[in-house]
């Protein structure tokens, strides 16, 4: 009857003909064979957690997406990074307050007390994208699979990462960033992942680019590094499944250090295992479900329950420890539990809390206090000796606590329409500042009416003002603009003042009035005897705000002839320059 | 025997062909097809494609019989551009039904359209609807602005006042500008230019506001093209005079329209307060930017005890203008 061909008609069972290539596409609705209903092999709970996987990670990108001028509709931006309760809990560490909406961190917390950590593989978008990365190019054999997930000592290394990071927060460095999955993949999308997409892809369809509407892409300082960053870390999951999530996340060590609290749990039933550990093919965070479940690790996927073909594995509401009721001798073979026969070789259900011995916590905790002093007398980041370069954006606060509060996310640079804002290198503010924003006024300059990276800011390392308190106007018509810096002429550079050639950008593009630059006007003859009129700039340093646009525009581009740097800061007392200059409020 | 008789044959023609194949990538003559030879280093050279506008620009007809200069003054917008390009023969004169038009305004600056360093919104609006009204069937508004473009748009007003009059906003992104040539042009005989908004255009129109300028002491109608340039601007202040000159040879619009609602009388061209700003509650429209741009200099920004700057002349020497206004004919109307 069959007909050889890809596409061929058969006659069914039912005596109607098919074409085969159809026949795969037939819904068979008979129950299967424990009885539960046909949509049970669909609608399962895994694929509720795809979808809800799906959603989040669709969220995260459409808020990145949203951050920005031309999409501005209340959109709360910074939701991820607001309900990371790692961000609310090292910030008040770091500042013994909970700013604006860090609050929403109890979004992520109550969930983790009731259901264990939950947010790794049901929310995070970083999580995501590794699980999703990992099934992608997996090329592993179930065999395989099973020997890849089982527990592994190094898994302890995210706590000891945790343990250093909130110490230092304590002492007043926070550090979390540079690990935490939300900050690491904002600052991502924003350095590396968005623009790259901005000139590939939204070249065809440019309605569809993060940043719309610029003159030329976005760069960004060391952005390769940020990239690479990415790729290796992605990459990791070909090696060790969910390295990054299982080996490195402080999020997750807070969530897993949290998850000993949770109601509920997955169980395994003794009585129905096998130890088989077929439990171990897709479990995500190594939780060893196959024995004695670490709670602290166990993501709660349920990709377990779904692969046990025993029905030995639950999800329970407080399931209690079933080793003291166990009677008889597991070796023997003897042994049973409520009366039925224990078939399992494994006795433990539950590990409760993290695997790591208390000498490693001390010892994590003593790396930590040493840490903050290694960092804060660097001279990048100290009062005494700070980098010409580290201008921050207004509405910052004075450095030392601009370190307790920057989690380098990097959503102020994500949304800064100029691009003036830069993720800093190890040159501007050392490894305790790397990626905390600053000011590059050879990319961009700082738009005057704009205070959008005060807007975004979850932690108020950039306060959010508004637009009268930037500018100095109304009630704060006495204190004065908020300065960044000052600007400088370098007259050796300078076409008016060094090569007999007429100029002044700067004074045309300077935007406060009246105007921070000046010109000294003066009718030379040129070394041709061509008589030129000169207009020579200088600046009114009470005046000037350091906004940068005169660097930006200085047609010595290179090297600008007029450049700012953060002396004169209003943000501090420290960075004062003229005795009558506007001093902190 | 003869398994092997094939492999060997097979795997011959392979290292063969791929022989023959880079050997002639690389050795044919540099006119073969697929050849990449390049003996001189000629061929690897960046093309110089460039474009050219068309021959008298945008301008329409001239006539002897209409006024030079159409001056409106009074309140409502859509009346003051109706009165001053009346005047000068009305929009019939210059818009065709099925035209495609671009205006370009001054959307230089990211400030609030009271601050007078922008185009008037209203007054744009106003000039969209009647050149809709004329039958246009595309109505364009483009401009690259010296601070963000979305900013700039979004700050001064302008691009909601042009979407909600019905035109389509052009913001610069990097594949829009392409090398302009312009013949005759002392600094900008090949210059980047705003290309996008300009594909398909038959009439192009400017409105700019009337500024104070640090550097060339007055930024108005011929000052405002440009925005329509692209590449290192910041070294155009090095002969500003001579520039305006060459825009003014660049672009022949078919008529411009001098917003002198708000004047920015001083701190220009960036300005930034409501103290550098008086209202004039004048529109100026005519074919001649160089001649409206005087009337502003004398009438609006009132300087008239002053000489014009120095690009006036530059420009009036090409043929491109009359500066003297004076000596042609103005018609004046007061509206609502």
């Amino acid at each position: 009857m069959t007909t050889p061909g890809p596409i061929a008609a058969e006659r069914g069972k039912d005596g109607r003909l098919h074409l085969r290539v159809l026949s795969g596409l037939t819904p068979d609705l008979k129950p299967n064979k424990d009885g539960s209903p046909w949509y049970a092999r669909t609608f399962r709970i895994t694929s509720i957690r795809i979808a809800t996987q799906a959603f989040f990670f669709a969220l995260f990108v459409f808020l990145l997406w949203v951050t920005w001028l031309s999409r501005l509709g209340g959109y709360p931006a910074s939701l991820f990074l607001e309900m990371d309760p790692l961000v609310g809990f090292a910030t008040a560490l770091s500042t013994h307050t909970v700013y604006r909406w860090l609050w929403r961190g109890m979004f992520i917390l109550i969930p983790t007390l009731l259901l264990g950590r939950v947010f790794c593989n049901w929310v995070c978008p970083y999580g995501t994208l590794h699980q999703f990365i990992g099934w992608v190019f997996n090329i592993r054999s179930n065999k395989n699979l099973i020997d890849k997930n089982r527990y592994k000592p190094l898994f302890q290394l995210k706590y000891v990462i945790l343990t250093i990071m909130l110490v230092m927060a304590f002492f007043g460095s926070l550090q979390i960033g540079l690990l935490d999955p939300i900050c690491l993949l904002v600052r991502t999308f924003t350095v590396a992942v968005a623009p790259a997409f901005d000139i590939s892809l939204a070249q065809t369809f440019p309605s569809l680019a993060f940043k719309p509407g610029l003159q030329e892409p976005r760069i960004f300082a060391e952005a390769w590094f940020v990239g690479a960053l990415i790729i290796g870390l992605v990459g990791a999951n070909l090696v060790i499944p969910r390295f990054f999530c299982r080996v490195l996340c402080p999020l997750g060590a807070f969530l897993g250090w949290f998850s000993r609290f949770a109601l509920f749990r997955i169980d395994r039933d003794v009585t129905k295992c096998t130890d088989c550990d077929l439990c171990l093919k897709g479990c995500e965070g190594a939780a060893d479900p196959q024995a004695a479940l670490r709670k602290s690790e166990c993501f709660v996927c349920f990709n377990c329950i779904d692969d046990c073909p025993e029905g030995a594995l639950s999800f329970k509401l407080t399931p209690a420890p079933i080793k003291d009721r166990i009677v008889g001798s597991i070796k023997a073979g003897t042994a049973t539990l409520f009366g039925q026969k224990v078939i399992s070789k494994l006795h433990d259900t539950e590990i409760r809390s993290p695997d790591l011995p208390r000498r490693r916590w001390l010892f994590s905790a003593i790396a930590g206090v040493l840490a903050f002093p290694f960092l804060r007398l660097s001279r990048a980041v100290n009062k005494r000796g700070f980098n010409e370069k580290a201008i921050r954006p207004p509405g910052s606060v004075a450095e030392a606590e601009f370190l307790e509060r920057c989690i380098k996310c990097d959503q102020c640079v994500n949304v800064c329409p100029t691009n003036v804002l830069q993720p800093a290198t190890l040159a501007e503010s050392g490894l305790e500042g790397l990626w905390t924003p600053v000011m590059d006024f050879s990319v961009g300059f700082c738009q005057l009416n704009c205070t959008l990276c005060s807007e975004v800011c979850p932690t108020g390392a950039i306060q959010k003002i508004s637009l009268a308190e930037k500018l100095g106007l109304e009630k704060f018509k006495e204190r004065g603009p908020i300065r960044v810096g000052t600007a400088f002429f370098d007259q050796g550079r300078c076409l008016p003042w060094a090569m007999q050639t007429p100029c002044v950008v700067c004074e045309e593009v300077c935007p406060v009035t009246p105007k921070a630059i000046g010109t000294y006007d003066e009718t030379i003859t040129r070394w041709d005897g061509v008589q030129v009129t000169l207009n020579k700039p200088y600046m009114r340093p009470e005046l000037c705000i350091g906004c940068g646009i005169c660097e930006r525009e200085c047609p010595v581009v290179d090297s600008a002839a007029v450049y700012v740097t953060a002396i004169g800061e209003t943000r501090s007392d420290d960075r004062t320059l003229l005795l009558k200059g506007p001093k902190r409020a | 025997m003869n398994d092997d008789r094939r492999r060997f044959l097979k795997q011959a023609g392979l290292a063969a062909g791929v022989a023959v194949g880079a050997g002639w990538a690389s050795l044919a003559p540099s006119n073969w097809p697929l050849s990449l030879r390049d003996p001189d280093g000629e061929r690897g050279k960046p093309g110089r494609r460039s474009l050219v506008l068309p021959k008298n620009g945008y301008a329409v007809e001239a006539s002897s019989l209409l006024p030079h200069l159409g001056v409106s003054r009074g309140v409502d917008v859509d009346l003051l551009v109706k009165a001053a390009v009346g005047a000068i023969g009305g929009i019939g004169r210059f818009v065709q039904p099925r035209d495609v038009v671009l205006i370009k305004p001054n959307v230089a600056f990211e400030r609030a359209a009271a601050l007078g360093a922008t185009t008037n919104p209203d007054v744009l609006a106003a000039l969209i609807r009647l050149v809709r009204s004329a039958g246009a069937s595309e109505v364009r508004v483009a401009d690259n602005p010296i601070e963000s473009p979305e900013s700039c748009f979004a700050r001064s007003g302008i691009r909601t006042a042009a979407i909600e009059a019905g035109a389509r906003v052009f913001t610069p992104h990097p594949s829009d500008f392409s090398v302009l040539e312009t013949p005759g042009a002392t600094h900008i005989a090949r210059w980047p230019f705003f290309w996008r908004p300009f594909v398909g255009v038959t009439k192009v129109i400017g409105v700019a506001p009337v500024k104070d300028h640090n550097l060339c002491r007055a930024s108005m109608t011929t000052k405002n093209w440009y925005g329509l340039l692209g590449g290192r601007r910041n070294q155009f202040h090095q002969d500003i005079h001579g520039i305006i000159a060459d825009l003014a040879l660049m672009l022949r619009p078919t008529f411009v329209v001098l917003d002198g609602t708000r004047v920015l009388f001083r701190s220009g061209p960036t300005g930034g307060s409501l103290a550098d700003v008086k209202l004039g509650g004048t529109l100026v429209a005519s074919t001649d930017s160089l001649a409206a741009d005087a009337y502003g200099w004398s009438e609006l920004l009132e300087r008239r005890d002053e000489a014009l700057p120095a690009y006036f002349a530059k420009s009036a020497e090409r043929g491109l203008g009359i500066t003297d206004w004076k000596t042609l004919r103005v018609k004046e109307e007061q509206v609502a």
